[in-house]
């Protein structure tokens, strides 16, 4: 298997579904000639050419509706958003439209369509273009969130993303783009909505994590093995359809649990997974879950401020220790 | 000087435009007596004394041309084709439904006819017409976007984005603005700028013009030039269509931010007993033929009120379907 960045694995994935059906088309803004501010989009306006991959407005609301409108008229617009922070500007169309035209219309429509939108915060970018959006897009019903950590993942559920006929939020992480994995060639490689992965397999306690909260939490895990604990990391791949089942027999196996978000703890998703856990497993968990999350605060720019703000390694392994020695914190 | 009716249309059709509006106007009203009673609830907006726009503008476009709406959008649906019976039914939210009483009043759908939906966020449909347009060309289709909104909507940033964008990509989309002077409360002077709505579009170089919307026949002459356009030049353009609604924004409203001069002013511009009066005195029909398809659509009405009555309501498990597919 060919090794290859998360960057590429996307590149690869949006290149491989538009060679096999032409109604997959793709626009954003520097989408096109600028080949995308992170260079996802790399090639493809060379090799589809200004038909199919296009340069739009700074409006990222149509941009947004204009994607609706062709999924319902028959395409399958794979939409982007420069950063998931902009996708606040077309929330109206994210979740006052796109999430809801099935359901109003009493189904006689659907709409076969991507947002992919890079998003998260550790580049120092301060607090308008560091967030982590996705517990907003989790609590919506009608659409999917997808968030992919490895490459191999990201190109096999991007691929379903665009083969689905629901519109499904496909969150990137920007610090993961270089990060680099074996990928299957396979042009039917895919990957199941809904189907969480354990990452790695272990018996003292159960990491759930997503995006690049599972490669710290697979760190963490590496680092705590020195001292014989063994931690079971149970990778998310996507936040809707949630994979309950998946993380609650593992929990209820070690009967511990640490949940770890990037996003900010109030109203996280990390709390609805706790409380899943918690739910479902009273009986045989020895200690309440913990929560490892983004801090409470608009982030600030300052890379020694920033580092307090994103859950680190550090942290998961404290939180890890204190759940073995039967008290959690958060 | 008004032209002469059968110079544009048959007879046959002239009175097809005349039924339409009556069918329109007694669906509404009976909608609000409806209203009263209980079986429609939620926002109701009621299209009455507008009629003329829906009802020129669906004559004057083709069977396959999409339709998208705002949520004062009954008309609209029906004069496409939808059957009233249906409409009825979903605004009691009865199984028997256009959406299956999931949308109600605000959200009527049927691709079928093409109309592509109703919706009730201010602007919301404008990028979603762009978006159609586009899905339309790039699949090879002649059909164009037709697309109403209220004067309320061109100060959201939907609109200055979706024009700019229809011109940019070079889509076919007509948008028709209906200008009905208010936004619930607003009058018109005190929420915009520049009043004159078809004038914006200048910058974003659409060609657009304005029409007495209290005539369906001009309506239906200025749609049928601008679809044309549309649909040759496959460029978008623009039409400010100037009507009145002689309700309440919607059936909360009694609407006494309006005076009653103003409101004399426009009920004697009625678009429907003026077009009786016109193809009355072009010998088209008579009085009493008129007064027949009067009956005819009050017996539609009251027929779709029964259907709507007796529907059954969705069964509970309904409420989980549909959110994906
Ligand atoms: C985004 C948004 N803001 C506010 C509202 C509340 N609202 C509903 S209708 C309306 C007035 C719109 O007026 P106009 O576009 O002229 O349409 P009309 O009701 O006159 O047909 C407002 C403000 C809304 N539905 N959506
Ligand atoms: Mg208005």
């Amino acid at each position: 298997m060919p090794e290859m960045t998360y960057r590429d694995a996307i590149n690869l994935a949006l290149k491989e579904e538009m060679r096999r059906d032409s109604s997959v088309v793709t626009w954003g803004e520097d989408v096109a000639l600028y080949e995308g501010s992170f260079k996802v989009t790399r090639g493809l306006l060379a090799e589809f050419g200004e038909e199919r991959v296009k340069d739009t407005p700074i409006s990222e609301n149509t941009i947004i509706g204009v994607a609706i409108g062709a999924a319902m008229g028959g395409l399958r617009p794979v939409a982007e958003l420069m950063t998931v922070n902009f996708a606040l500007l077309a929330m109206d169309q994210i979740v006052n439209h796109m999430s809801k035209i099935r359901y109003m219309f009493g189904g006689q429509t659907f709409l076969p369509m991507v947002i992919r939108a890079p998003g998260g915060g550790g580049s120092q970018l301060a607090a308008q273009h560091s967030q982590s959006l996705e517990t907003f897009f989790m609590h919506c019903p009608g659409m999917y969130v997808a968030m992919p950590t490895t490459p191999a993942d990201a190109k096999g559920l991007l691929k379903t993303a665009i083969r689905d006929n629901n519109p499904v939020m496909f969150l990137e992480h920007e610090l993961l783009y270089n990060s680099k994995g074996e990928v299957p060639e396979d042009p039917e490689f895919l990957i199941p909505f809904g189907k969480a992965n354990v990452i790695r397999a272990g018996s003292d306690v159960t990491i759930v994590a997503y995006s690049r909260m599972t490669a710290l939490a697979l760190e963490a895990a590496i680092e705590l093995e020195r001292e014989s604990i063994s931690c079971e990391v149970v990778d998310l791949r996507t936040l809707t359809p949630l994979d309950t089942e998946t993380f609650i027999s593992s929990a209820r196996k070690t009967g511990r649990a640490v949940v770890v978000e990037e996003c900010w703890h109030s109203a996280g998703l990390g709390g609805d997974i706790a409380w899943r856990i918690h739910n479902a497993c009273f009986e045989t968990l020895l200690v309440p879950v913990a929560r490892v999350s983004g801090l409470d605060v608009p982030m600030p720019y300052s890379r020694k401020l920033e580092k307090l703000c994103i859950p680190q390694v550090s942290s998961i392994i404290q939180a890890v220790r204190s759940v073995l020695s039967g008290a959690s914190q958060g | 000087m008004e032209v002469r009716l059968r110079a544009v249309l048959a007879d046959k059709e002239l009175i097809r435009l005349y039924r339409q509006m009556v069918l329109s106007r007694e669906f509404e009203d009976a909608c609000a007596e409806q209203y009263t009673k209980g079986n429609i609830t939620g926002f109701l907006h009621l299209y009455t004394g507008q009629e003329a726009v829906a009802v020129g503008a669906t004559a004057a476009l083709g069977r396959d041309d999409y339709i998208l709406s705002a949520y004062r959008e009954h008309a609209q649906a029906i004069v496409r084709g939808a059957e009233p019976r249906r409409v009825m039914a979903e605004l009691f939210g009865k199984a028997t439904g256009m959406c299956k009483g999931k949308g109600g009043s605000m959200h009527l759908f049927d691709p079928e006819l093409s109309f592509m939906g109703g919706y009730a966020i201010v602007g919301g449909q404008l990028p979603i017409a762009v978006g159609l347009a586009l899905s339309a060309v790039q699949r090879g289709e002649n059909r164009i976007t037709a697309c109403f909104f209220g004067d309320g909507a061109v100060n959201q940033g939907t609109f200055h984005e979706s024009l700019n964008w229809a011109r940019l990509w070079e889509l076919p989309v007509l948008f028709i603005c209906e200008n009905n002077f208010y936004g619930i409360g607003t009058e018109m002077h005190r929420s915009s700028a520049l009043a004159s709505i078809h004038k914006r579009t200048c910058g974003y170089d659409i060609p657009s013009e304005k029409v007495d919307g209290m005539d369906v026949i001009a309506v239906l002459r200025a749609i049928r030039h601008a679809a044309d356009k549309v649909r040759e030049e496959q460029r978008p353009y623009f039409v400010e269509a100037v009507t009145y609604r002689f309700r309440g924004h919607s059936m909360s409203d009694p609407a006494k931010y309006r005076s009653a001069a103003e409101h004399e002013m426009w009920k004697a511009r009625d678009p429907i007993p003026s077009f009786a009066k016109r193809l009355i005195e072009e010998v088209i029909v008579t009085e009493s033929e008129l007064a027949e398809i009067r009956k005819e659509c009050s017996e539609e009405v009251s027929e779709a009120v029964r259907f709507a009555e007796e529907s059954p309501w969705p069964e509970d498990d309904e409420v989980y379907e549909d959110v994906y597919v």
